[in-house]
């Protein structure tokens, strides 16, 4: 019950786009169709529930004060922690690499559908920004970091497509020239955003 | 002279990074609710943009291409590690209130962006100067945002009340949208449209 508060939660209450802003700039960049939209949004959650339980571990185990201790009492006193960002990152692009890798042997189908997609979410704010997240959130276990990863995704992927099949629409409406494009996104995604806020006053 | 002119002021005006080539979007929303974070951020993503493409520059021969992206990586979280012990040491409020959106440099696409079309392929001192002006383009962007928010917002410049006494005890009103999140888009997007409206040359077809 737990994970699926979590779940609700941070699909809908902090979501990756309208709460944090995370992963902007390939969300405007890419959701020009609902169809593309909705396999960058694919890929980014399907990254999301690999890496985010991954650094979990690596935050857990080997980068938070006194995380050694399982190697020896001696070193309980290290703090890697100013490590997080160049360890988390390297992760991310190693994982999203081995990802592609697998994704192209074992399923063609699905790396048709996402093979263009992997190799730009290595830079996705969205995949970094949702594992320091987790880290500054402080979740109990695995399973939790999996779960907010899964949901973040999902809340992503759910930003993505909905403003994608609103800008389908917007191709038929007048809007002013200098609005045209990328300008008319950005208020969109604005006004989703305060509709979306109406979710804040959910208590789980 | 021009040249240093050419690469340190376009980015200001007519190739923003932020409002011409949409990159660096995320952290420029979430950290300008106040104008003094704002400043941070912005003075942080300047410094880490320039010696990043700097030093990319110089190594640019020798990185093969294939794993450039990691190499790439690896230069700007080390850069921007710099920077989050630096705030924590001197700055440690702001820092806590920028919270993960330091370590979200490392994924500002502008960054990667001036890293790729940029500094592969120009010397050192052009790389850094075209850094230099990015990002002082995007730092631009950040402080209108953070000023109209933070004077709307809570009728403060930098902390100081700047809205007189008298305006509230004559009914005036902080206009608590502008701290939340939605507005830094919408503000955004009008400084588009105020932009574009100047310079025709940069609208968009309708699709």
């Amino acid at each position: 019950m737990e994970l699926f508060k979590l779940l609700i939660k941070s699909v809908f209450v902090d979501n990756m786009i309208f709460a944090y802003f995370l992963g902007m700039c390939s969300y405007l960049a890419v959701s020009k169709t609902v169809k593309t939209s909705a396999g960058l949004g694919l890929a980014v959650t399907f990254v999301l529930v690999v890496t985010v339980p991954v650094n979990y571990l690596i935050n857990k185990y080997l980068l938070s004060p006194g995380a050694l201790t399982w190697i020896s009492p001696k070193l309980a006193s290290v703090d890697l922690s100013f490590l997080t960002y160049i360890l988390f990152i390297a992760i991310i692009a190693a994982i999203v690499q081995i990802l592609e890798m697998v994704i192209e042997t074992f399923t063609p189908a699905l790396h048709s559908a996402l093979g263009i997609f992997l190799p730009l979410i290595a830079v996705n704010c969205a995949i970094l920004g949702c594992s320091l997240f987790m880290q500054e959130r402080g979740f109990g276990n695995v399973g939790e970091a999996a779960v907010f990863g899964l949901g973040s995704g999902l809340g992503w992927l759910l930003a993505i497509t909905t403003i994608a099949a609103i800008r389908e629409k917007l191709r038929y409406s007048k809007i002013p020239k200098g609005l045209q494009g990328v300008g008319i996104s950005f208020i969109i995604t604005g006004l989703m955003g305060v509709a979306f806020m109406a979710f804040m006053g959910i208590k789980l | 002279m021009s040249n240093f002119k050419k690469l340190v002021i376009e980015p200001l005006r007519k190739t923003n990074p932020v409002t011409v080539l949409v990159l660096g979007i995320c952290s420029c929303l979430a950290v300008t609710a106040q104008l003094k974070p704002a400043l941070v951020m912005g003075a942080s993503v300047t410094v880490v943009t320039a010696l990043s493409n700097f030093i990319i520059s110089l190594l640019r021969k020798g990185i093969p291409s294939r794993i450039r992206i990691i190499v790439q990586l690896v230069v700007v979280a080390a850069l921007v590690i710099l920077i989050d012990q630096f705030l924590k040491a001197f700055a440690y409020d702001v820092s806590k209130q920028l919270s993960v959106y330091v370590g979200l440099i490392i994924t500002n696409c502008i960054i990667m962006g001036r890293l790729e079309a940029f500094a592969l392929s120009h010397g050192p001192w052009e790389s850094f100067l075209d850094g230099l002006g990015n990002g002082l383009g995007y730092s631009l962007i950040l402080v209108v945002v953070a000023f109209f928010r933070e004077l709307l917002g809570s009728g403060t410049l930098l902390g100081y009340q700047v809205i007189p006494q008298s305006f509230y005890e004559a009914g005036y009103m902080n206009n608590g949208l502008m701290i939340l999140p939605p507005m830094a888009l919408i503000i955004v997007g009008v400084i588009i449209w105020i932009q574009r409206t100047r310079h025709p040359e940069m609208q968009e077809n309708q699709n």
